[in-house]
Parts: structure tokens; C-alpha cells; sequence
């Protein structure tokens, strides 16, 4: 098997504050093969956008450090690479897409201006190139009548074009590997399919790799192959997506899908489950495993040792003394 | 489709547009002005000295028989290039000085922030009369003056949008595309900051018609028998219980440019910020 594109070992990103250090990654270990696509999945909190802006090395320092661990990308530690090897990575090998289309565009610059900009930081093309490549990029994400829409600002774009543009500034350059911040968070529901189709259809396309974050499942379910659950700074839970949406492991995994409302009339109405208590301050995490205080089936081991990511069967991985 | 939004916004601002007709009147007045001054402004007549406001002199004459309507006209072209030179030289390093202090912050910000700070503490004609004084007294120093003095207002204002734009997503946005600090600062938020800082720059231009006219009127800035409205002011003064339209004239002409700019720059407040709307 050829080595992994992407593949995160012991990461570790804190965020040194007055009040204290916050482990906001304490842990990670990922990988990623080409083409994949691989969803983060969690709630507020619990690293998922700190795992990826340490990715693209976009932590702001001197507050936050990666302190521990290697990011391998295409055979490189990004977590030693200086600045300016990170800014030719950045856009062109690896790019991102936000949560928020409304803020993640200069408002007073047309979109051609940025996806051009895009462009050109990382190709040799003149601006008239740039700009026709920007025109096609629009294109490629379906916004209609591109030649003149390239001329517009961002106020005068709905929130689903915005992120269509975003998407196309990312994949400009077509990047080995896109980072999809909950991308379709703020949008509403019928734009949302449209743009999880769009990210699944250019992936084909363009060969890029994701990585996915978001707490939606149903997201997960509809574009991941490969699934890792974080809590509080780590992983939980690891597997392709047909393993863990069949047989969920870790207590935590379990909880995440009875707190999915079910179809209605599919079987008895029952009251919603949902995960008692809240996720721990990272400022004062608990000896031992994470999740104790939420979990159903604590026991002593939980209270004193923290777990290791067990291996089950196959890519199945699962961080709970349960099943060792 | 945004610059034409802005010019019926304008059109709709009474204040802007009195404020624009008054600034327009006397550009005109500045650019016409040798064409239809009736006499030459620096040429003294003996005979006809501190005469009231007649036919043949509108405004009357000064205490050398100079027709003062014609040194308020050329005296409008001297003070509209003053406050355009004062306030870019203003202007362009307080601008760089505040996106710099903004976006890098603590060790950059905290030197130069401090530096304006001081700037700040002495009272702005005191500071220009300093500088005029070291500098020596001429019309090119009092704008050199009058520009240093008013650099820390525009560091400060393009420093505070900065603080708030350098969080927005955007700016994280063009680093994740590799854009580096320096494309960030001057692609990126620059144009961003560009409102606030013409709103000023307008206000700004009174301000320094106002405090140039007042080195002028010390004796600090242009040297007779340069038509420049503040040292006319000045001449005037000694005149003032026989023959008060001597400073009068001048004094009505400064009154205007700087109400014009005041009024410009408070309209272009309105429509330029958001937040007042």
C-alpha cells in the first residue's frame, strides 16, 4: 500500500492563556489516502477546527502552539516546515473552506479579483489568464452566467454562491487535499445537499482529498468513506463509515447517534436521548478518560488511566477500556 | 452599482451636498482665478490704500493699496493646495504607521502607538509652531508643519479598523489561499479601511486650511506678499477699528473653505458608515 497523503501522528495543539493551558487537540492521530474522503465528527469544542488549521499551520502563535507530534504531508512534516515553504502548501496543495460564506470573502473585492489572486499565488499565468481561469472556476461550480457574475462583489452573492466561490477558489489550484470546515453549517437545508453534491462531484474531478468537519452525521453518512469521532481533544472512535454508523463502539459514538431524531412513525415514539452533561473545561480535564463524567458504563479503570485507541477488527479503532 | 448607490446617497445628504458646493464654488474660484481677479494680486497702489468696498474693489484694498478681492481669490488657490499637501503628508504614513501598528501588534504596536501618543499630548498648534520653528517660516514648511502634527489621528483610525478587520474570516481566508502578511495588510484590509480614512481626510482638510491660516496669521507660515488668507488676517488686524474689511474678507473666505469641508466630511460620515444608518 502506498504511503497515506495526509497522515497525523500524536498531534498535540495548546492554547497558552491566562487562565491556563487549554488542550484543545491533545492527541490526534490521522490518516488519509489519496481521493479519500475522510469526516470529522464531534461537537462545539471539542478540537475539530483547531485539528485543521493546525493542518494548514494557521494556529495563531505565540497563544497557540502545536506542541507535540508530526503532520506528514506528501512525505513533508508541515509541523517543521517554515513559513514560507507553508505559504507555497497553502491554496496550492492544500486548501480550506470555512463555516461562515458570509465573512469569508473580501467584501470590498470583486470575487474575480480573489479567485484570481488564488491563482496567481501559485501559478505563473498573467491576469488575463487568471481571470478566464476565475470565470471557469465559476463555472465548474455552477453558478450561473459566470462573465458577468465574475465582475461582482460579495455582498451581491447569496450565502450558497459565496460558498460555491469559496469552494471554487479552494480547488483553483487543485489541491491534493481540501479541508471543509462545516462547510455547510450555515446554510440552509436545500443548499446544503447542493453543496455537499458540488464538494462529492469536483472531488471526483479535480482528485483531492477531504477532510470533512462537521457534527452533522447525516453529512458524514452522504460524502465520508473513513470516520473519526473526536471528543474533547481526541479521537474516539475510528472506522469506515458503514462500520461505525452499524456498529458504534465507544459510548460516545452510541450517544451521538440516539441523539438523532428518528424517522417519525418508523417505530414507537420515544423521547429523544440525549448525552447528559457537557463536554469538560479543557482547562481542567479529568484524571484518567475524558468522557467519564457523560459516560453510562464508567468504571473504576475509567477513573484512573487514561484509554488508548484500541485496534477491533480491521480500520476500527475505539479509545475505551470496554473493549480491551 | 456600488459607486452609483453612493452618489444618489449623496445626492439625498443636504449637509454633503451644501458642504460640496461651497468646497466646488471655491475650487472653481482657485482654477478661474487669474482669468477674473480684477486686479494683480502683489501689486501695490499707494494712492488708494485701506479703501472701503467700491466698484473698482469690491472688497476694498489692504493698508498697500493691494485689491483684497484679488488676494482672496489667489489666496483660495494657496489654501486649497495646502490643506491637498498637509493632508497626504498626513495621511500616507499614518495610514502605513496604523496598518502596520494594527495588524502586528504588541511589539510593533507599542512603539509606534506610544510615539503617537506623545504626538497626541501637545496641543496641535503648539507642535506646528515647534516644527515651523525649526524648520523656518515659509508656506512649504507649514505644510510639512501642519502634516507631521495630524499624522497620529490617521495612524489611530486606520489602526482601529484594522483591529477589528484583521479577525474577520477573510483575512484567515487569503492565509489559507498562501498569501503572506504584507499582500494581507495592503490587498486585503487596506481597501478595507479606505472609508473611514476619507471621511477624515475631508474633515481633515478644513483642520488644516484652519491651522495653516493660523500659522499664517503668527507669522510662521507663507511670507508677504504671498496672498495667503491667514497672514492677510493677520495684517488685517492692525486695521481693524478703521478699516475692518481688511481682515474681514479674508476671514469670510477661511470660514468658508473650512465650513465646506466640515459639512462635506460629516455628509460622506453619514453615507459611509454602516453603522449610522
Amino acid at each position: 500500500m502506498a504511503a497515506p497523503l495526509l497522515e497525523i501522528q500524536g498531534l498535540k495543539t495548546f492554547f497558552f492563556t491566562r487562565k491556563g493551558v487549554v488542550k484543545a487537540v491533545d492527541g490526534v492521530d490521522l490518516s488519509l489516502n489519496e481521493g479519500e474522503t475522510l469526516g470529522l465528527v464531534g461537537e462545539s469544542g471539542c478540537g475539530k477546527t483547531v485539528t485543521a488549521l493546525s493542518i494548514m499551520r494557521l494556529i495563531s502563535e505565540p497563544i497557540g502552539r502545536i506542541t507535540e507530534g508530526s503532520i506528514n504531508f506528501e512525505g513533508k512534516d508541515l509541523v517543521a516546515a517554515t513559513e514560507s515553504e507553508m505559504r507555497k502548501i497553502r491554496g496550492n496543495r492544500i486548501s480550506m473552506i470555512f463555516q461562515e460564506p458570509m465573512t469569508s470573502l473580501n467584501p470590498v473585492l470583486k470575487v474575480g479579483d480573489q479567485i484570481s489572486e488564488a491563482i496567481q499565488l501559485h501559478q505563473d499565468v498573467s491576469k488575463k489568464e487568471a481571470w478566464d481561469r476565475s470565470i471557469e472556476m465559476l463555472r465548474l461550480v455552477g453558478i450561473p452566467s459566470p462573465e458577468s457574475r465574475v465582475n461582482e462583489y460579495p455582498h451581491q452573492m447569496s450565502g450558497g454562491m459565496r460558498q460555491r466561490v469559496m469552494i471554487g477558489m479552494a480547488l483553483s489550484c487543485h489541491p491534493k487535499l481540501m479541508i471543509a470546515d462545516e462547510p455547510t453549517t450555515a446554510l440552509d437545508v436545500t443548499i446544503q445537499a447542493q453543496i455537499l453534491d458540488l464538494i462529492n462531484r469536483l472531488k471526483e474531478r479535480v482528485g483531492s482529498a477531504i477532510l470533512l468537519i462537521t457534527h452533522n452525521l447525516g453529512v458524514v453518512a452522504e460524502v465520508a468513506q473513513y470516520v473519526g469521532v473526536m471528543y474533547a481533544g481526541y479521537i474516539v472512535e475510528y472506522a469506515d463509515v458503514i462500520t461505525l454508523f452499524k456498529e458504534p463502539r465507544h459510548p460516545y459514538t452510541v450517544g451521538l447517534f440516539q441523539s438523532i431524531p428518528k424517522k417519525k412513525g418508523s417505530a414507537k415514539r420515544e423521547r429523544l436521548q440525549a448525552i447528559p452533561g457537557l463536554v469538560p473545561d479543557l482547562l481542567e480535564l479529568p484524571k484518567g478518560c475524558k468522557f467519564q463524567d457523560r459516560c453510562s458504563r464508567v468504571f473504576q479503570r475509567c477513573r484512573e488511566e487514561a484509554p488508548l485507541l484500541l485496534k477491533l477488527n480491521g480500520s476500527h479503532q475505539v479509545r475505551c477500556w470496554l473493549y480491551e | 452599482m456600488e459607486k452609483v448607490e453612493a452618489l444618489v446617497e449623496l445626492k439625498k445628504n443636504k449637509t454633503a451636498m451644501a458642504g460640496l458646493i461651497l468646497i466646488c464654488f471655491l475650487l472653481i474660484l482657485a482654477l478661474i482665478g487669474p482669468w477674473i481677479s480684477p486686479h494683480p494680486p502683489l501689486v501695490p497702489d499707494p494712492i488708494n490704500r485701506l479703501k472701503g468696498p467700491s466698484w473698482s474693489h469690491p472688497f476694498g484694498t489692504d493698508s498697500l493699496g493691494r485689491d483684497i478681492l484679488s488676494r482672496v481669490i489667489y489666496g483660495s488657490r494657496i489654501s486649497i493646495i495646502i490643506g491637498l499637501i498637509a493632508v497626504s503628508i498626513s495621511l500616507v504614513p499614518g495610514t502605513i504607521l496604523g496598518l502596520l501598528s494594527g495588524f502586528y501588534g504588541r511589539k510593533v504596536d507599542e512603539p509606534i502607538m506610544r510615539g503617537m501618543d506623545i504626538m497626541l499630548a501637545f496641543p496641535a498648534i503648539l507642535l506646528a509652531i515647534f516644527i515651523t520653528a525649526i524648520l523656518g517660516p515659509s508656506l512649504l514648511n507649514t505644510m510639512i508643519a501642519v502634516g507631521i502634527v495630524y499624522i497620529p489621528h490617521y495612524a489611530r483610525i486606520v489602526r482601529s479598523s484594522v483591529l477589528s478587520l484583521k479577525e474577520q474570516l477573510f483575512v484567515q481566508a487569503v492565509r489559507s489561499l498562501g498569501g503572506s502578511n504584507l499582500r494581507i495588510i495592503f490587498l486585503h484590509i487596506f481597501p478595507n479601511t479606505i472609508p473611514p480614512i476619507i471621511v477624515y481626510a475631508t474633515l481633515g482638510m478644513g483642520t488644516a486650511v484652519l491651522q495653516a491660516a493660523a500659522l499664517g496669521f503668527l507669522g510662521l507660515g507663507a511670507q508677504p506678499p504671498t496672498p495667503e488668507w491667514g497672514a492677510m488676517l493677520s495684517e488685517g488686524r492692525q486695521y481693524i477699528q478703521n478699516a475692518p474689511h481688511v481682515a474681514a474678507f479674508p476671514g469670510i473666505a477661511i470660514f468658508m473653505l473650512v465650513l465646506g469641508f466640515n459639512l462635506f466630511g460629516d455628509g460622506l460620515r453619514d453615507i459611509l458608515d454602516p453603522s449610522l444608518r
